[in-house]
This record gives structure tokens, C-alpha cells and sequence, in this order.
């Protein structure tokens, strides 16, 4: 009984390991720089099968042929743009993590410049309101109502 | 009162995006336009599901509005989706079939089962096609003007009601 116990506890052990031996891609990357570029294009690349994951890290299919081609487009020399340009062609701008700066996207990475902008400017016109404010000297009419105050409270 | 209404404009900030960004959760993500919509249909060449020895190639799909549909044997969906296509060939639309990611015995298997409402089918065991075409599932479907332009995509399974709600007027505005 407990030698049993003991192989299918060891058994529960070697599961996981079998299961990522399955799912790793071995690919041969023709030195350092191309490693870090398939590793970088793959992270950014947004799998549009899935709800919110990059293609390096989804097991849906499509996601492996996006590797696929990202792999075949590096070892055919081309560059991180054309790889893009490729990806967004067939799957469209869903596909990128990093969303270009063009007309259509100006407002998103506009809005929150724009809004930073608005606050300090809030900001500094508060600021600058309260300085004024406070600069002010008091009406003689202020300060004998102050003085009206403090004495209440100093009588108290 | 005007600098008091100063004070409120982050608020109304706030409201004008929270009211943006609440119609957000209701979309569907899986509801957006393809990337080739108005777009020459891919170049391919590959065989027939039908008969190996018979090369097709993107001339295919010109001359008469034509609804391409990439499907596979091992698609549930593809499979509840075929009585709805056999309407459309009944009602006179021009069908192709990319048989996307199959082998060719379950594809033909497929249409013994269920109907063959395609005029031809293009057999893409690689999904070479249907990537250029930027399927990332079945069923997708492409309506494909008499130009061989990509003029109207639907993304995952035609319900009944589409045939005649969405498909069929679409196949009319583009044969015009």
C-alpha cells in the first residue's frame, strides 16, 4: 500500500515537468541578437485568440503559427517593422501591444499628456489664487472681527 | 462661482471617461472589422479538397460575389453553421470552403456528414491561407465581391436569423 501511495506521489511530481517538456518549442536562433529579437517581437505581439495575452505566452494555435512566422520572417533577414507590418496586415492594429503613433491613435497617447497638462495647470492656478488671497492684508472691518474672535476664545 | 465651477471640472472628467469606459466592458472583443476588409483577397495556390491533383489560385473568386467560408472537421461549430450555408447555396449565393487545418479524409468525411453546400472547397492543411486571410479560428466567413475585393467579414458562427438578417442583403449590395 504505501509503496503504492509513494509511485503515484512521485507520479503527481513528474506531471508537470511532462506536461512543459510538451510545450516547449525548440528553435535554433542564429546567435544572441536574434534570440532577444524573437523573444522581444513574440512579447509585444498580442495573441487575438485570447483576451489579453502576448503570443509567446498563449497555447492557442494561432499563437503558435504567429511564432512560426515571426521565427521564419527573422531567419529571412527582415526587420522588427516588416515583422510588424506583416503581423498587422493579416490580424490588424488588435495585434500590437504598442500601439503606433498615427492619426487614429493620437488621442490615446495624447489624453493622458493632455489631462497631466490640465492638472498641473489646475494645479498651479490654485496655488497661485491662494498665495494672492492670503497676500492680502485685512480690512480694518476683517481684523476687528478677528480680534472679536480671538478675544471670545481667550475669554472661554 | 466661476472658480467653484472650475473645482468641478475634474468630476466632470471623471463622469465623461467613467461613462467611455463602461460601454467598453459591454463590446465584444472578438467583434472587430478584419484587417482586409476592402482588401484583395490573399494570393493563394493550393490544391482542391475534392480532387488533389487540381490546383486553385485566387482567380477562383472572380467574376461572381462569392461567400468563403474556413471551416474544419474538427470545429463543433462549423458543424451547427452547415445547415445555415446549404440555405444560402439553395438560395442562389456562390459558396467556396477553405478546409483550414484538416486532413483531407476528415474533410471529405465532413461533407458526407453534414452537406457540401460549396461550389469547390480549397484544402489548407497548414493554415497557410487562412492566415494570410487572419483567421484565428472557425468559423470565419469572407463575402468576396465580383473584383475578388474582401467586402464583408463574419467573425464565428451564422445563426439562423443571419442568413436572411445579414448575409443575404450583404450578398445583394456587393452584386449590384
Amino acid at each position: 500500500m504505501a509503496r503504492v501511495i509513494s509511485t503515484s506521489l512521485l507520479l503527481l511530481f513528474l506531471l508537470p515537468g511532462l506536461a512543459l517538456a510538451g510545450g516547449i518549442e525548440v528553435r535554433e536562433f542564429d546567435g544572441p541578437v536574434m534570440e532577444r529579437r524573437y523573444a522581444e517581437l513574440t512579447a509585444t505581439l498580442r495573441c487575438p485568440k485570447c483576451q489579453n495575452q502576448a503570443i509567446d505566452d498563449s497555447d492557442s494555435p494561432i499563437a503558435g503559427d504567429m511564432r512560426d512566422r515571426v521565427y521564419a520572417l527573422l531567419k529571412d533577414g527582415r526587420s522588427d517593422k516588416e515583422i510588424l507590418d506583416f503581423m498587422v496586415d493579416r490580424f490588424g492594429d488588435y495585434v500590437l501591444y504598442n500601439p503606433r503613433l498615427e492619426g487614429r491613435t493620437f488621442l490615446l497617447w495624447g489624453l493622458p499628456a493632455a489631462l497631466a497638462v490640465l492638472g498641473l495647470v489646475l494645479v498651479g492656478l490654485l496655488v497661485r489664487s491662494r498665495r494672492n488671497a492670503s497676500a492680502q492684508a485685512l480690512s480694518t472691518e476683517e481684523r476687528k472681527r478677528l480680534d472679536a474672535l480671538i478675544n471670545r476664545e481667550r475669554t472661554e | 462661482m466661476k472658480r467653484r465651477l472650475i473645482l468641478l471640472l475634474p468630476l466632470a472628467l471623471f463622469l465623461v471617461l467613467a461613462v467611455f469606459f463602461y460601454q467598453g466592458l459591454s463590446l465584444n472583443p472578438f467583434q472587430r472589422d478584419s484587417a482586409l476588409m476592402a482588401e484583395t483577397f490573399p494570393a493563394f495556390e493550393l490544391t482542391t479538397l475534392e480532387d488533389p491533383s487540381r490546383t486553385v489560385d485566387e482567380s477562383l473568386l472572380q467574376g461572381e460575389v462569392t461567400l468563403v467560408n474556413v471551416w474544419g472537421e474538427w470545429c463543433p461549430t462549423c458543424k451547427q453553421e452547415m445547415p445555415q450555408l446549404l440555405e444560402l447555396a439553395e438560395r442562389g449565393v456562390r459558396l467556396v470552403g477553405v478546409d483550414y487545418k484538416d486532413t483531407r479524409e476528415k474533410g471529405l468525411g465532413f461533407l458526407a456528414e453534414f452537406g457540401n453546400p460549396f461550389e469547390v472547397n480549397i484544402f489548407d492543411p497548414d493554415g497557410d491561407l487562412g492566415f494570410d486571410l487572419g483567421v484565428y479560428g472557425a468559423p470565419e466567413t469572407f463575402l468576396v465581391d465580383a473584383d475578388g475585393v474582401i467586402r464583408y467579414h463574419h467573425t464565428g458562427y451564422i445563426k439562423p436569423q443571419d442568413v436572411t438578417e445579414v448575409i443575404l442583403p450583404e450578398v445583394e449590395k456587393w452584386r449590384e
